[in-house]
């Protein structure tokens, strides 16, 4: 790795981070833009569960993480506290792991 | 979004507090959880990159710099494996770009003048933004990812030089089973906005597009696609039915 492709992943991940604060103030967006703005960071945050559960690369991530996820899931659903539903989702995944399961 | 916690609501408390520390202990042990699991992975990031034979500055500079775990990652490994660091630091902030958005969604959090603005943009993470969105109180909203942000970085950027210095010696953190934290705690924490109908479907059609182009598209892109999804609720507008602008309680984290 290189400094130089190093300060351009940085220098770009701070424009793509900077864009949307100091942008915001400016254009003043309606109430429904605003909304539709949070509706999309949800879509993005459900699209990253759903790929970070289940992918690995551009395959399968085998089945004891969206197992583990899966086990955490439903525990939040039934709203359950949100540290009781990650330690099950993980420990549910190290124990399949123990078991063989990958 | 309501909030995940909801100790509040329950027992009905209203005592005036500093607007600061809107935080509660359950908050504070949540974001304490979330910053211990990253916390490691930081660890296996610095151990994976000198063991891999870069050059310790490389891990450290990058975890503070860069900040943002996936697509260091995947940096990594493209130069690991023998690819052009241009081409790594490209493949990173395509996975990036969703901070965007994400930039959008909490720019209210970051409205308190330039220096916070300026230091403020750096936290915008995966996790800061989804502890925020998941807090309607504007000052919980500030607290909770100013905080989660902070303590990101700080133990991000320990787990790291750790990583560094133990380098070899350190295990495969997926034996522990924490690549299944990262999903986990995002999933606990858009759950409450997925109440909603209308976000439900944009946020499940666009996970499913994301998930079918997975196998064909580099790292990044298909959480783009999802957006996508967001044409199941911008639609029906132009009929009038519902939903317009709809500024009242509902999904929405006031973005």
């Amino acid at each position: 790795m290189t400094i130089f492709a190093i300060l351009l992943l940085a220098g770009g991940t701070y424009a793509l981070r900077a864009a949307g604060p100091s942008l915001a103030g400016r254009i003043a967006p309606s109430a429904r833009v605003r909304w539709l703005l949070s509706v999309a960071a949800a879509v993005l945050l459900c699209a990253l569960v759903a790929t970070s559960a289940l992918t690995s690369g551009h395959g399968f991530a085998g089945w004891a993480r969206p197992a583990g996820v899966l086990a955490g899931g439903v525990l939040a659903v039934r709203r359950a506290p949100f540290l009781a539903a990650v330690v099950v989702a993980v420990a549910t995944t190290a124990t399949l792991r123990l078991l063989g399961v990958s | 979004m309501r909030s995940v916690w909801r100790t509040e609501a329950r027992r009905g408390l209203a005592w005036p507090r500093p607007v600061f520390y809107a935080l509660d202990r359950r908050l504070l042990r949540a974001i304490g959880l979330v910053v211990l699991a990253d916390g490691v992975v930081g660890v296996s990031f610095g151990a994976i990159a000198v063991s891999g034979g870069q050059p310790a500055w490389v891990p450290l500079v990058m975890s503070s710099a860069v900040f943002a775990g996936g697509a260091q990652f995947a940096a990594l490994y493209i130069v690991l494996g023998g690819g052009a660091p241009a081409a790594a630091a490209l493949a990173g902030l395509v996975l990036n770009a969703r901070l965007l958005p994400f930039g959008f969604a909490v720019a209210d959090v970051l409205d308190r003048g330039w220096p916070a603005r300026l230091l403020g943009s750096h936290l915008v993470v995966d996790e800061s933004v989804a502890f925020a969105l998941a807090e309607r109180d504007p000052a919980r909203r500030r607290a909770v990812f100013w905080t989660c942000g902070a303590a990101l970085f700080v133990v991000w950027n320990l787990g790291t030089a750790l990583g560094v210095l133990a380098g070899r010696a350190v295990g495969n953190p997926d034996a522990l089973g924490l690549d299944a934290a990262s999903p986990m705690v995002l999933l606990a924490l858009v759950l409450p906005a997925l109440r909603e109908p209308a976000v439900r479907w944009a946020a499940l059609t666009g996970a499913a597009i994301a998930l079918a182009a997975t196998p064909f598209l580099p790292g990044g892109l298909p959480v783009l696609l999802a957006l996508a999804g967001l044409a199941a609720v911008a639609m029906p507008l132009p009929g009038g039915r519902g939903r317009r602008g709809r500024p009242k309680a509902g999904a929405e984290g006031q973005a």
